[in-house]
């Protein structure tokens, strides 16, 4: 369960967003929404504990994350903005060293059947500098394939994909949440992502 | 625990050898500004012997600031730096790698050229069999408190120049009793004291430096 209580942010002099407050449990998605600039990104970054928040707290199964430091990472997956891909690497060679440095390490079959998942089977010993933004894109999602950590922190996962790869996503975000898992994610497309209980969080309204 | 840290070593020399051209670039500066001198001062041997410690060892020290700044710039712009932070791990075991994949992609081909350049100064062969031992133990010190200056100056406009004025200060010790050694060895004495010197720096560097380096990455990703 993730508890957010009184978030505020403040970027120099101006306020992002203050009182900021929600529970997600097991099986919860969370959109986050608001124009550009309200803070969605910076708020997600709180969420994993990149930036700490000016005010308020976050728990993770009632304990503070900051106090929980790498055991709270290892419940977490966040993919950012970027895409973290190396470009002089392989999508197959990125995927393996994420997993390795994450800590649950990919055995190669189940890399190559992620990769091939999102659609980038024939393409896995390209260099990733040789790929289209799109593939970059995928390549990076191919974490989630057989990523079980409970808790997914997704910053506009959508961003560059196809809709063929749009509906696999939105897929295995909904297997995710009906294993019991929770999601929080930002976007501005209209997706229809299968979950039994899907809130929403408008910032700077 | 250790784990992650060959991990990291592992993917930065992959990395590396994907991209020879940085690699070569620094070992290519090294060999040009220890070269410049023998060219400029000209052939008196005596003169040349004398500085040729001093000289081998400030290229040393510029040649690894020149690859400082990119050890975590392209980690932090592609996002890549992110998910080191939020690996399960302490962040400092992630650094400490990244500070040893940089020393062997640019420390290590440092002490092995070195006694070649030693040879345009005219060292003897002991000096020269020095030389090379401690640049070799002496550069994992500058790799690591080069790693702070790194992610200290990380995202920061004009941060290049920053870093020298920050790092090249602290460097001094290490040049002092890099050059010392070599020093010693061309007078006939024993380098031993110099050398441990040296070996506790790095030590010390390899011990500490990591820590302060990712708590002022912590701060830049904030």
């Amino acid at each position: 369960m993730l508890d957010a209580l009184n978030l505020e942010c403040l970027r120099g002099e101006q306020r992002l967003f203050q009182g900021v407050g929600f529970t997600l449990a097991a099986g919860e998605l969370l959109f986050l929404e608001g124009k550009n600039g309200a803070g969605k990104t910076t708020l997600l970054r709180m969420l994993c504990g990149l930036t700490p928040p000016n005010a308020g707290e976050i728990r993770w199964q009632g304990e503070e994350i900051r106090r929980l430091g790498g055991d709270f990472h290892a419940q977490l997956c966040y993919l950012g903005h970027q895409n973290a891909i190396k470009e002089d690497l392989t999508p197959l060679e990125n995927l393996c060293a994420s997993t390795h440095l994450a800590g649950d390490p990919l055995s190669e079959e189940d890399a190559l059947a992620a990769l091939e998942q999102v659609g980038l089977a024939g393409r896995e010993d390209l260099a990733c500098r040789y790929l289209s933004q799109g593939q970059k894109r995928r390549a990076a999602l191919s974490r989630l394939a057989h990523e079980r950590r409970p808790l997914w922190i997704l910053d506009e996962p959508f961003v560059a994909l196809d809709t063929q790869a749009v509906a696999w996503l939105s897929g295995v975000i909904g297997a995710h949440l009906e294993r019991g898992g929770l999601a929080v994610m930002t976007t501005h497309q209209a997706v229809k992502i299968p979950a039994a209980s899907v809130r929403r969080l408008r910032l700077g309204a | 625990m250790l784990r992650v840290v060959t991990h990291v070593i592992g993917r930065d020399l992959r990395l590396a050898l994907r991209r020879p051209a940085d690699v070569c670039s620094v070992l290519f500066f090294f060999i040009l500004v220890a070269s410049l001198f023998p060219l400029g001062v000209g052939p008196e041997t005596e003169l040349l012997r004398r500085l040729a410690p001093g000289v081998i060892w400030v290229g040393a020290l510029l040649a690894t600031m020149l690859s400082l700044p990119r050890m975590f710039a392209e980690d932090f712009h592609d996002g890549a730096l992110e998910q080191l932070a939020l690996a399960p791990y302490p962040l400092g075991l992630v650094v400490l790698g990244k500070t040893l994949a940089h020393w062997l992609v640019s420390g290590l081909p440092l002490a092995l050229v070195a006694p070649l350049l030693g040879l345009q100064f005219d060292l003897p062969p002991e000096a020269l069999a020095t030389l090379a031992f401690a640049v070799l133990i002496g550069t994992p010190a500058l790799s690591g408190i080069g790693a702070i200056g790194a992610a200290l100056t990380l995202g920061l406009r004009g941060g290049g120049v920053l870093l020298s004025l920050l790092v090249l200060p602290l460097y001094i010790p290490v040049l002092v009793f890099g050059a010392g050694a070599v020093d010693a060895s061309i007078g006939g004495m024993n380098p031993a004291a110099h050398l441990f010197l040296l070996a506790a720096l790095t030590i010390g560097g390899l011990a500490f430096a990591p820590w302060a380096a990712a708590a002022a990455l912590r701060i830049a990703l904030e």
